[in-house]
């Protein structure tokens, strides 16, 4: 089970290059919208044309410019699950399942229809028209159409972005079943990093046409290594780096848009530093090692927690947001307030 | 009263409405692809019979069909057949005339169409001329529809081009239109005014039968629902 994808291709203004393979596993690409994401699936489909490079899935090569191959989307076996879902308007659910098994042979069409309805949960819908059904049945139509098909990649292009929160939560689960079950290679596309946090293996960060990173997704989130994918992995707090030494096996630098004089562990490079905002520790008092007297500038309140703005003092710099539980927020110290950005959580990165 | 008009108007409308349906949608599905400025120009002229008075159409088709110009000429030594002056001469000219009331419609719906259905069934496996007949046909079906019926409507009341190039032979190119100005003209007033109710009520049924068709259509997505 593999797909790997080394494409270029320019339109108009922009350009996308990107370059990677999956290994049975469930790869998320992440990125904001016109970013070349849903480009990449598109030519994986076929439905796109590169103007260069080369797809190859489980060994059978469906597009290679070098030696002019492109094949039809017809024959490149690829479930595709597009955004809107693409059901077919005219048609029963039923019929829009039966298009996906026409290429199987006749005696087995009907066994594998209703198979699919069964294990997909909308036999009973069998009748009704696309327009009829709910976001969330539409959907499962769609993946039965696909499945059914039997494909060997799925690519599911922000399968998501058209449901209501509450039914996305339950599509993501069950979603992660049927994901599980194909057990194949598939490519799932979204700007919602909880949602490929919670439903993929390893994650590429789509900055402008080029894959700016690709890790698993823990050690993404951890150290997401470049500007861009620390803002799209959803750090919020992000300085310019000045000043960086290297001092007795640490690495000493000037958060400059914080004002704050900082140091890590390691002989690490970077130009810039980023700070989770729920990574931030209250101190006891003043300690060595990133501790700060901070005073806070503004407050912002959520269901859950407060989203505490800070700075040192009396300075004018650029606040840091500190996420903290409603107990703590109403615990903190009435007189001085010191704060800990600790070594492991702040997050050195390129450009 | 001789019928011979009303079957001549029904067979002429009814044949230059099947060549107009293949080739209107064919002309719209074509040209929706195509570059811009190449659709541009391509449209106008597709659409320019819609706009001149028939009997210029008539003059072109003469002019081109003619037993003394180049198709109709040529058409003639090989066939021994004159293009103009038959029953199947009116064919020419309600093509024509009819011809961009679907294109127009059609071209509509094909643009309107959610390029998604066709890629969703060209991933599937299925073959380009499936997906064609099958999904996006039927997505457009409603404006395609309209425009068929409107080009048969049109078809069956074409008056200035049928009469250059077809004439007036009663018993043999006599159409409806031609025959109820014929009428008017030689002063025979009540039969003129009966060819005219006959033609109104053929209109106002292929009407009908168009809400009736939209009707059902949806009262089949209802019956579904209720399923």
């Amino acid at each position: 089970m593999s797909l790997s994808v080394d494409i270029r291709k320019t339109l108009g203004a922009f350009h996308l290059d990107v370059s990677f393979g999956t290994d049975g596993d469930i790869l998320g690409l992440l990125g904001a919208s016109g970013c070349g994401k849903s480009m990449t699936l598109k030519c994986i489909a076929g439905i796109e044309r590169p103007d260069e490079g080369r797809i190859v899935l489980n060994g059978r090569v469906l597009f290679d410019s070098a030696a002019g191959i492109d094949r039809p989307p017809q024959e490149r076996r690829v479930g595709y699950l597009f955004q809107q879902y693409a059901l077919f308007p005219t048609m029963t659910v039923e019929k829009n399942v039966r298009m996906g098994v026409l290429r199987l042979p006749k005696a087995e069409r009907d066994a594998a229809v209703d198979a699919m309805l069964e294990t997909m949960q909308i036999a009973d819908l069998r009748r009704k028209y696309p327009r009829q059904l709910s976001g969330g049945q539409q959907q499962r139509v769609a993946l039965a159409r696909i499945l059914v098909n039997r494909p060997e990649v799925l690519l599911l292009d922000e399968p998501f972005s058209a449901l209501d929160a509450h039914l996305r939560d339950r599509m993501q689960l069950e979603v992660m079943d049927i994901l599980r079950d194909f057990g194949g290679d598939s490519l799932l596309v979204s700007h919602d990093r909880d949602e490929l946090y919670r439903m993929t293996d390893r994650i590429a960060v789509y900055n402008d046409g080029h894959i700016d990173a690709l890790d698993e997704k823990h050690a993404l989130f951890k150290d997401p290594k470049t500007r861009a994918a620390a803002t799209l992995t959803g750090c919020k707090n992000l300085s310019r780096v000045a000043d960086l030494r290297h001092e007795n096996g640490r690495t000493y630098f000037t958060a400059a848009d914080w004002d704050l004089a900082l140091s890590v562990a390691g002989e690490r490079e970077g130009a810039f530093v980023g700070l989770r905002r729920h990574y931030v520790e209250l101190a006891d008092g003043p300690e060595d090692g990133n501790t700060f007297e901070m005073e806070i500038v503004s407050v912002a309140e959520d269901p859950f927690e407060f989203i505490v703005f800070l700075r040192r003092p009396g300075s004018a710099a650029k606040p840091l947001a500190w996420t903290v539980s409603k107990e703590v927020y109403r615990a903190l110290p009435a007189g001085r307030l010191f704060l800990r950005l600790p070594d492991a959580a702040l997050m050195l990165l390129r450009e | 009263m001789d019928w011979f008009p009303l079957w001549n108007s029904l067979r002429i409308a009814a044949i230059s409405t099947v060549v107009i349906f293949f080739l209107g949608i064919w002309a719209a599905y074509g040209i929706a692809k195509l570059p811009r400025l190449v659709k541009g120009v391509l449209d106008v002229i597709l659409t320019l019979p819609l706009v001149l008075p028939p009997t210029v159409v008539g003059y072109l088709l003469l002019r081109l069909l003619g037993p003394k110009r180049p198709v109709g000429l040529l058409f003639l030594q090989l066939f021994d057949t004159k293009l103009v002056m038959t029953w199947w001469s009116a064919i020419f000219a309600t093509v024509v005339v009819a011809f961009p009331l679907l294109y127009r419609t059609a071209r509509g719906a094909f643009e309107a169409f959610d390029e998604d259905l066709a890629y969703a069934g060209r991933t599937l496996g299925l073959p380009n001329r499936t997906v064609f007949w099958r999904i996006r046909l039927p997505a457009c079906r409603e404006g395609i529809l309209a425009g068929t019926v409107l080009a048969f409507a049109r078809a069956l009341g074409e008056y200035g081009a049928t009469s250059m190039i077809a004439g007036y032979t009663p018993g043999r190119t006599a159409t409806i239109s031609t025959t109820v100005y014929q009428l008017w003209r030689t002063d025979n007033d009540a039969l003129a005014f009966r060819w005219v109710l006959v033609n109104i009520a053929i209109s106002a049924v292929v009407l009908l039968a168009v809400n009736f068709l939209e009707k059902r259509d949806k009262k089949r997505v209802r019956k579904g629902a209720a399923a």
